[in-house]
């Protein structure tokens, strides 16, 4: 080593054989790396290429850059985010380090010795540039190995929440040894620094703070350079070592999200819970095997680390069901790992994966939310897979009595209630005019009133305040009486698809039939469906929500708010207008248009939490839970707000639900549930009619 | 083992019905018919045997109201063949039917023909039972089990009495069974198959004259039962609801 | 006119059903108001004895053979229909159940007589028997008229009161012989499969707290248990309840399980189906929740409540237990 340049050579003092074993093992540590890779892919390639899309180049850097700033790690979760960002810049810098002296030493120097550029002032800024981000790795880390260590955050309870035989104490400890590894791989780097340091002390190595401070520490605890020298070798055998297990680790363990986790987020379609994908063209018409699912999807299996954030927040898994979008994708990945892998072909093996490796009440279980896909850092769409599993199971018939005696009241009536078509609109009946029939007249408003605003007498009373809350705006509006159909957004998240279909159809051929320019829903799952889904099968219309129409009315005066209702309420986001479609202010604003003093509840917008209704479960029977109820839960969450003694919906469902949950909690007559047009209607100064504010 | 099923056609309940203007029948002008839900059962047993003993489901409908989707729907459960028989069917009596559908079996080869127990506008009683006598053949019915032996050609039926109480009746085929209920509920049928069975099933098609011997009654009066019925009607809060119950039970001297 | 009745007499092992007491005593009604006969008929084994309770019947034909002793269609049909074509009775009384859904329509096959199900009523007016029958799910009556020859009459069970043709004495006892040809007959009983035993027994539990569909969930059952522990009674429920293995098929009430005649019958979430109905309207006092105004339940209950029964039955419970302590 030559003092007075600044630089240093690599593999210093080396024996010839042991420069031969280090590439040998860099070369094995590569290959297993490969063959790890290549087992993957193979697996993917597995996969259904289902026609997915495909991100534009612009699109991948966009990812790249989000995937690099932490953007859907940090968002959610502050502590864990930064924690991250630690590790993954320190990660990133440290692993550009080590390529830049492999490209230099192990490249240039042999084939262009004129260019190496590892010296001199470059050398000193990546010296001090490496030991600071190792620090900051460190930090990370031992953030990261605290919060696991020591909180006892519900999202790290392994716990499994429909196999309780289950054993996670496998994964718990692969947990820590990707942790411990890095770890061991960074505190190993400044050892061998320092005792290099102690060895050879070029004063330009001040620039390396981190070693040249450890370095100090080993001198006062008496090192010589001479004992240094000698313990050298093992140092950095070991951290060698260390380092290339790291890579040849990498794509068997959860360390490969690293990679996974920016093909799943480039490649995820966000659209797919609003839009759910065609079923596979297999015979079950849904996912029975692991073959079923695309490759993206298997790649998304992979490049979950099982970081608990869907897990805490799926209201099914915490009020206790045998479901937890966490372990149904982990149960999942075993699955197709053991199958795909192992087995070849879609060996389904001895389990069904519908079924047996993912039971129905699990299924079954799903809210279709989404709160778990909106919140998952590395982009599992789990809706649609749920649906698609859904799907297979429908096909062969098993679905529980209720759900099946609702199925045949949605093909035989068109609704859910099993009540005849003909009285879809008999809730009109006792409204003072006559709502047009847009089968019959040009209207510029169709209003899709759907099945609960139309048929359950705990709604129809708003329904009423609505119609007239249109006629005193001299709104052109109609409906389609008894030709309009359920929309299908739950039939289809139910997993019917057929049915689906078949309502979707009726609609758009009464669609075809009326005229007029833009649907406006009563229900935010007509609206889902109609705006998101519809298109599809043709019918191209605008679609709005009523609040968004009143909003519209209010602002351009048709309807004149003079009054200050007064009161103070909170606002329960529906998960297909917040989450799906995010609409969370206009329906604030007409609030405030009424005056009502708004006290927001912790979860809300995308994060809201959900009634417990969707994806059809309003129509199956109970599923056993083990603690409240999710309408329940968000009743309490509601009536805990400081003088709050309202909650305002704008979803028929969260209506129905939260009717029955402030009975169940014992809070009727202390605490109640109203539609957001109650308060429109109030502020327009026109007094609630006695019957409609009875039935309201 | 070659089994029909008999499907009928009878007004959706859901909706409202009519009476014709001089009182003497149900107006059926806007009438949505549907399969009577024991006959639903009884394809749902055809289909359970079939799947023990192999054989062929023939599903059969009289042209009442709109059966194709019944006929498909029979087909998406595994029924084997569908026949409609055309004719004038609508408000048929089930001594008629039975004419109809005796016809049609003893140009086929059936063992075993099954019927719901019952449906809900049987003025005349079950089809099955008339079906039977017709073709001379056994008839039992209310039966909710049965154990078949295609060896022997002897079928164990286990017909219902009250309380939980059954027998077992040993009959031989060819015999004609009034289903009360199939071993398994009726399996839901995704719409997808249905619709898949619409494009690949065929429904074969026969024409008959229903007879129209005289009923030996006449229908004096059709009318709906006096709405809202006899029982009081307690309003209120449920606290107001319990108390009156309470104090209606105490009146009865049912509680102290 | 002069009326001649024949009633089909039912047995099952070795006690006459209430059914056939029901037919009886609206027989029994019609001859006394216009003069004529009523003819109990019963076939069976060994069953001589039962003749003393059928009191209200002027004559009785007994038929007996041991391959009568427990029911099976064709034998029955075979005598019986020997019979009523020998005799021609005006009108003849089977009931609306299990033996009787095999044997009606049938024998009116083979006689090619006029034959009239789901009887809830019955009169005689201007020479003709009129016959009352509830079709449709209970939504439509049918009133028809029966004027020359024989006609059968299904009667539901429950349509009349059983007091009525509960008559001590013996009628003129003509026995005649079945005159059967096995040789015909291509089925035969094999034997009986009894329910479990050990459950309670419904039919003599003076409260009955019973659920139907409303209930929603087998875990909701324990709510019906403790509104009937707090009322001192038992629970019962309607087929779709058995059906989905939530309660013991002893439990049900209706056409396929028991007939039941408590003091109170309270009936949570119920509909009131005819083939409930039939098997719990004479109870004393009846009670119904539903949240469907239009149930068919409310025709036949004594009370109705018109609500959810998730806020009825705390309410009453609490209500309850007020007045015990």
């Amino acid at each position: 080593m030559n003092g007075t340049d600044i630089g240093r050579s690599t593999l210093i003092g080396m024996p010839p054989w042991a420069i031969v074993l280090f590439y040998v093992l860099t070369a094995a540590a590569l290959a297993i790396f490969t063959w790890g890779i290549v087992r993957l892919v193979r697996k993917y390639r597995m996969g259904r290429r289902a026609a997915g899309r495909r991100p534009a180049a612009s699109e991948l850097l966009r990812t790249f850059f989000r995937a690099i700033g932490n953007v859907t790690v940090l968002r959610d979760d502050l502590y864990a985010g930064i924690a991250h960002l630690l590790v993954l810049s320190g990660f990133v810098v440290l692993f550009i380090g080590t390529l830049i002296v492999l490209v230099d030493r192990d490249i240039l120097r042999f084939v262009l010795p004129s260019l190496v550029f590892w010296e001199g002032d470059f050398y000193l800024g990546f010296s001090t540039f490496m030991d600071v981000f190792g620090v900051i790795l460190l930090a990370g880390l031992l953030m990261l190995a605290v919060r696991r260590a020591f909180s006892r955050l519900p999202q790290l309870d392994y716990r499994h929440s429909f196999r309780e035989e289950v054993s996670r104490r496998s994964m718990a400890a692969g947990d820590w040894v990707f942790l411990g590894l890095i770890f061991f791989i960074v505190i190993g780097g400044f050892a061998l620094e320092a005792v290099r340091l102690v060895a050879v002390r070029p004063e330009f190595e001040v620039w390396s703070p981190v070693g040249w401070w450890a370095s100090d520490i080993l001198r006062s605890a008496g090192m010589d350079a001479g004992e240094a020298s000698s313990w050298y070798p093992v140092f950095w055998w070991t951290h060698s070592a260390a380092s290339l297990a790291f890579v040849a680790y990498v794509p068997w363990s959860k360390a490969v999200h690293m990679l996974l986790a920016y093909v799943s987020l480039a490649w995820k379609d966000e659209t797919q819970n609003a839009s759910l994908p065609a079923p596979p063209e297999n015979e079950a018409g849904g996912y029975t095997a692991p073959t079923d699912l695309t490759w993206l999807e298997l790649v998304g299996l992979d490049a979950c680390i099982r970081c608990g954030r869907c897990h805490v927040r799926c209201p099914s898994s915490l009020a206790g069901m045998p479901l937890s979008p966490r372990d149904v994708i982990l149960e999942l990945r075993n699955h197709a790992n053991n199958t795909l892998l192992h087995l070849r072909g879609n060996g389904n093996g001895l389990h069904r994966m519908t079924g047996d490796v993912i039971p129905e009440q699990t299924l079954w279980s799903c809210i279709s939310c989404s709160n778990c896909a909106t919140h998952c850092p590395v982009g599992i769409n789990h809706v649609p897979l749920m649906v698609q599993m859904r799907r297979a199971l429908v096909s062969d018939g098993s679905v529980d009595e209720q759900l099946q005696q609702t199925l045949v009241n949605l093909q035989r009536c068109g609704n859910a209630m099993g009540q005849s078509d003909r009285m879809r609109a008999k809730w009109t009946k006792e409204l003072p005019f006559k709502i047009r029939d847009a089968r019959r007249e040009d209207v510029e408003y169709l209003w899709f009133v759907g099945d609960n605003a139309s048929y359950d007498p705990r709604v129809q009373g708003y329904t009423r305040i609505t119609a007239k809350l249109f006629e005193a705006a001299g709104l052109d509006f109609g409906i389609l009486y008894e030709a309009e159909r359920n929309a299908g957004n739950d039939v289809r998240r139910v997993g019917e698809e057929g049915l689906f279909e078949m309502l979707a159809e009726k609609n758009i051929r009464a669609f075809a039939k009326s005229r007029f320019r833009t649907i406006v829903t009563t229900d935010p799952h007509s609206y889902n469906t109609l705006k998101n889904e519809y298109p599809a099968f043709g019918a191209e219309y605008p679609v709005i929500h009523y609040t968004e129409l009143l909003a519209a009315l209010i602002e351009n005066g048709h309807l004149l708010p003079v009054r200050r209702v007064g009161g103070r309420v909170t606002y329960q986001d529906p998960c297909y207008l917040a989450r799906y479609n995010g609409l969370e202010n206009t329906p604030r604003t007409l609030l405030d248009y009424a005056g009502v003093e708004l006290v927001e509840m912790k979860r809300r917008g995308r994060d809201a939490w959900c009634c417990g209704a969707g994806g059809g479960r309003l129509w199956m029977e109970d599923i056993p839970a083990k603690d409240e109820r999710p309408a329940e839960q968000r009743i309490r969450e509601a009536a805990a707000l400081d003088g709050v003694d309202t909650i305002v919906t704008a979803c028929p469902k969260d209506l129905v639900m939260f009717t029955d949950a402030i009975k169940n909690v014992g809070l009727e007559g202390k605490f109640f549930v109203r539609d957001i047009a109650h308060y429109v209607w109030e502020a327009i100064e026109q007094p609630i009619p006695e019957h409609l504010e009875k039935e309201a | 083992m070659n089994i029909l099923v008999i499907l009928k056609q009878v007004p959706d309940l859901v909706e409202e019905l009519e009476i014709n203007d001089d009182g003497t029948d149900l107006d059926r002008t806007w009438m949505r018919y549907i399969p009577s839900e024991y006959d639903e059962h009884a394809l749902e047993q055809a289909i359970l045997l079939k799947e023990e003993h192999g054989g062929t489901v023939t599903a059969l409908c009289l042209r009442i109201g709109e059966v194709d989707d019944t006929l498909f729907t029979a087909a998406a459960r595994g029924a084997d063949r569908l026949v409609r028989i055309e004719g004038d069917f609508e408000g048929i009596s089930s001594r008629d039917a039975a004419a109809v559908y005796a016809d049609h079996i003893r140009r086929g080869n059936y063992d075993l023909v099954l019927t719901g127990v019952q449906a809900h506008d049987d003025l005349n009683g079950p089809v099955g039972a008339r079906l039977a006598a017709q073709l001379e053949i056994p008839y039992v019915g209310v039966v909710s089990g049965m154990h078949l032996d295609p060896e022997t050609g002897v079928i164990h039926l286990h017909k219902e009495y009250p309380g939980g109480l059954l027998t077992v009746i040993r009959t031989e085929l060819p015999a004609v069974v009034g289903i009360q209920s199939a071993v398994k509920p009726p399996r839901y049928v995704p719409i997808a198959k249905i619709r898949q069975a619409s494009k690949s099933a065929e429904i074969g098609e026969e024409t008959a004259e229903p007879q129209s011997l005289t009923p030996g009654y006449t229908v004096r009066r059709v009318f709906k039962p006096e709405g809202g019925g006899r029982a009081e009607i307690i309003d209120g809060a449920p606290e107001d609801i319990a108390a009156r119950l309470v104090s209606i039970f105490s009146e009865h001297g049912l509680v102290r | 006119m002069s009326i001649s009745i024949f009633v089909i007499a039912e047995h099952l092992e070795g006690t006459l059903a209430d059914m056939t007491f029901e037919m009886l005593g609206k027989a029994r009604q019609l001859a006394d108001e216009h003069g004529g006969m009523v003819t109990a008929v019963l076939a069976g084994y060994n069953v001589a004895q039962l003749a003393e309770q059928l009191g209200a019947a002027d004559a009785l034909i007994l038929i007996e053979d041991e391959l009568l002793a427990e029911f099976a269609p064709q034998p029955y049909q075979d005598v019986i229909s020997g019979l009523i074509r020998e005799r021609a009775p005006g009108l003849v009384m089977v009931g609306s159940t299990s033996m009787g859904l095999d044997l009606a329509a049938a024998l009116a096959t083979t006689l090619n007589v006029p034959m009239l199900s789901s009887c809830i009523d019955l009169s005689v007016e201007d020479d003709a028997y009129v016959v009352t029958s509830q079709l449709y799910g209970g939504k439509i009556m049918m009133e028809t008229a029966v004027t020359a020859g024989t006609a059968i009459a299904q009667i539901l069970p429950g349509a009349f009161r059983a007091e009525d043709g509960q008559r001590a004495g013996t009628p003129t006892l003509e026995e005649i012989p079945p005159g059967l040809h096995p040789e015909n007959f291509r089925m035969r009983f094999e034997n009986f499969i009894k329910p479990e035993a050990g459950d309670i027994d419904i039919t003599q539990a003076p409260i009955l707290v019973s659920v139907g569909r409303g209930i929603q969930t087998q875990e909701n059952i324990a709510l019906a248990e403790e509104l009937a522990e707090a009322l001192g009674g038992s629970v019962s429920s309607s087929r779709p309840i058995v059906d989905q293995d939530w309660l013991p098929v002893t439990r049900q009430v209706g056409k396929s399980g028991m007939s039941v005649k408590p003091r109170l019958y309270l009936a949570l979430g119920i509909s009131g189906a005819p083939e409930h109905v039939e098997g719990m309207k004479n109870a004393d006092l009846i009670v119904a929740v539903n949240t469907d105004p239009d149930a068919p339940i409310f025709s036949v209950a004594h009370y109705g409540v018109v609500a959810d029964i998730f806020d009825v039955m705390p309410a009453l419970e609490e209500r309850l237990g007020e007045r015990v302590s």
